[in-house]
């Protein structure tokens, strides 16, 4: 059943801090993530009809700890030691639990989003559990977007919280390097719902842009509680500047439109005007990591008024400096490109030349060179490469962009 | 009734139709426009339950279990790929002659000329659980 519109909102805000509070108080996260999820069931039904309560926090937490207890006391029953059940205190008093609850506030929030994204988890598990314990979707919803059915998602979220459990830990802030590492597989679990959002591929596109939303509030909420950390601040800023093409990314009947052809009057002036700010900030303090590097990159083209303003030189600059942090071959594509753009195709093209075995057969590989090969004048050439890339991309939309591509080329050749 | 509509790599009855690829792009619009409507058209009538569009040949993959130790993969591409399924339609329909009808319509999808393509359509009915 969908939630009421203003109760969804409340809902997921209160989401975090209501879990927060009740696996801090009694400790087992799994059954705590299902009576909180009980608990919010329940708000969407009885909120709209009876009212708001005024604290919505603390109203969530009453009601999970209630359930809680009652588990435990029927759980106890079951041992025959009802003595185990004490008398509960705060569970009573919503506006006592609210007060706690903001005590712990954004650090509670985080070390939920370090539970959630466990090393133990795979990726598809762990932006499962971010989005419902956190987000505070509901299974069906995160069903609906990843296009499995609802049962199928509860299921995977249920053996995620099973394999947390497996290797315990105590509900608190990791310290130093662990808090870096941990954190580390946090922005990348958002980054990656980010792009689940962002990437058109099959599937209903309006449930699918809610992630990318989901994606940038998960990146503000662990901002709240790491408001200096400079890579927290560019995965935002990155996130922003990307989704500000979102208008312009596709045309009215859903086609891709690569970034050089869009109309950039769409682009989202705002999202671009927060992007860039955050973004210098976080390169003020001097610590530059992978995600400020892509934002340094959108924010390139956000700049550039019209795609010829573009300042290659400097984005092929950019892509140099994020190949050499990560390695990453999808990083030398992209700088094939700007070296394409700044010394022309035979620069971009004998860059590839060094990347044939380290992406084989990658779509993208074979989409660049045709890209750069069109640029050249090599029609014949460019339409193979067009050819082959769409034969091995597994987005729709892509394969139809692809398609034409060479369809086009060959039409000129005539 | 729940019927599945298939589309494999064979089923051409047109020998004049190229590659998609040597298509004007207006063609190739036409044709996914077509897709699209007929889509949200089945959706509108209550009939659609799911489409969906298989990555090409060139990435399939054959699998046969031969033991615990030596499962045997094999890759494509498949030149002999005309068996291979391109993309389905399941659809929720009152009858058989509504599947077919459907299916019909589909064959009908514009060629490079905006001719109907007339590419076979293979319907199927998908088996239920027991009768009562």
């Amino acid at each position: 059943m969908p939630r009421p519109p203003d109760t969804e909102g409340l809902l997921r805000e209160a989401a975090p801090l209501v879990l927060a509070a009740v696996v801090r108080r009694f400790g087992d996260f799994g059954e705590s993530e299902d009576a909180v999820q009980e608990a919010m069931l329940a708000a969407s039904t009885q909120w709209p009809a009876q009212g708001t309560p005024e604290s919505p926090v603390g109203w969530l937490i009453h009601v999970a700890s209630r359930r809680m207890t009652d588990r435990i006391r029927s759980e106890s029953a079951r041992r025959g030691r009802e003595d185990a059940v004490a008398a509960d205190r705060v569970g009573s008093d919503p506006a006592a639990a609210a007060d706690l609850a903001a005590a712990g506030g954004h650090d509670d929030t985080l070390v939920l989003m370090f539970m959630c994204c466990h090393p133990a988890l795979t990726p598809a598990s762990a932006i499962a559990l971010t989005l419902r314990a956190v987000a505070g979707l509901t299974t069906a919803e995160i069903g609906n977007a990843f296009l499995v059915p609802e049962a199928t998602m509860a299921q995977r979220i249920s053996r995620a919280k099973k394999s947390i459990e497996a290797s315990p830990e105590p509900f608190r802030m990791p310290a130093g390097d662990e808090r870096q590492e941990r954190l580390r597989s946090v922005l990348r679990v958002i980054y990656l719902i980010f792009n689940e959002g962002y990437v058109t591929s099959s599937g209903p596109e309006l449930a699918r842009a809610e992630l990318a939303n989901e994606a940038i509030r998960l990146a503000r909420i662990a901002r709240l509680a790491l408001p200096e950390d400079p890579e927290v601040a560019g995965l935002l800023a990155l996130m922003l500047l990307t989704d500000a093409r979102r208008p312009a990314r596709t045309d009215a009947t859903g086609k891709l439109v690569p970034l050089a052809e869009q109309d950039r009057a769409l682009w989202d002036r705002g999202s671009i005007a927060m992007g860039t700010e955050l973004l210098a900030e976080a390169v003020a303090r001097g610590a530059v990591g992978e995600y400020q590097l892509q934002a340094a990159i959108a924010a390139e083209h956000a700049q550039a008024a019209r795609a010829e303003d573009t300042d290659w030189r400097e984005i092929a600059g950019l892509y140099g400096l994020l190949e050499r942090m990560t390695g990453n071959p999808m990083v030398a594509l992209n700088r094939a490109i700007a070296a394409a753009m700044v010394d022309g195709p035979e620069a971009g093209l004998a860059l590839l030349e060094e990347l044939d075995e380290r992406l084989e057969d990658h779509h993208r590989l074979h989409a660049t060179r045709a890209h750069l090969l069109e640029m050249s004048g090599d029609v014949g050439g460019a339409i193979a490469e067009y050819r082959a890339a769409a034969g091995r991309t597994n987005s729709l939309p892509e394969q139809q962009y692809l398609t034409t591509q060479a369809a086009r080329l060959n039409e000129r050749r005539g | 009734m729940r019927f599945m509509l298939l589309q494999d790599y064979g089923g051409m009855t047109r020998d004049d139709v190229p590659v998609m690829s040597e298509w004007a792009p207006e063609a190739i619009e036409a044709h996914i426009e077509f897709q699209k409507d007929f889509n949200a058209e089945l959706k509108e009538r209550g009939e659609f339950v799911e489409a969906q569009a298989l990555s090409s040949p060139a990435l399939a993959k054959f699998v046969v279990s031969g033991g615990p130790a030596d499962t045997v993969v094999t890759d494509g591409p498949f030149p002999e790929s005309k068996e291979l399924l391109a993309g389905y339609r399941m659809i929720d329909v009152e009858s058989i002659e509504r599947a077919l009808e459907i299916a019909a319509q589909a064959s009908a999808a514009p060629a490079h000329d905006g001719t109907p393509i007339r590419q076979a359509i293979e319907v199927r009915e998908v088996m239920g659980p027991i009768e009562h």
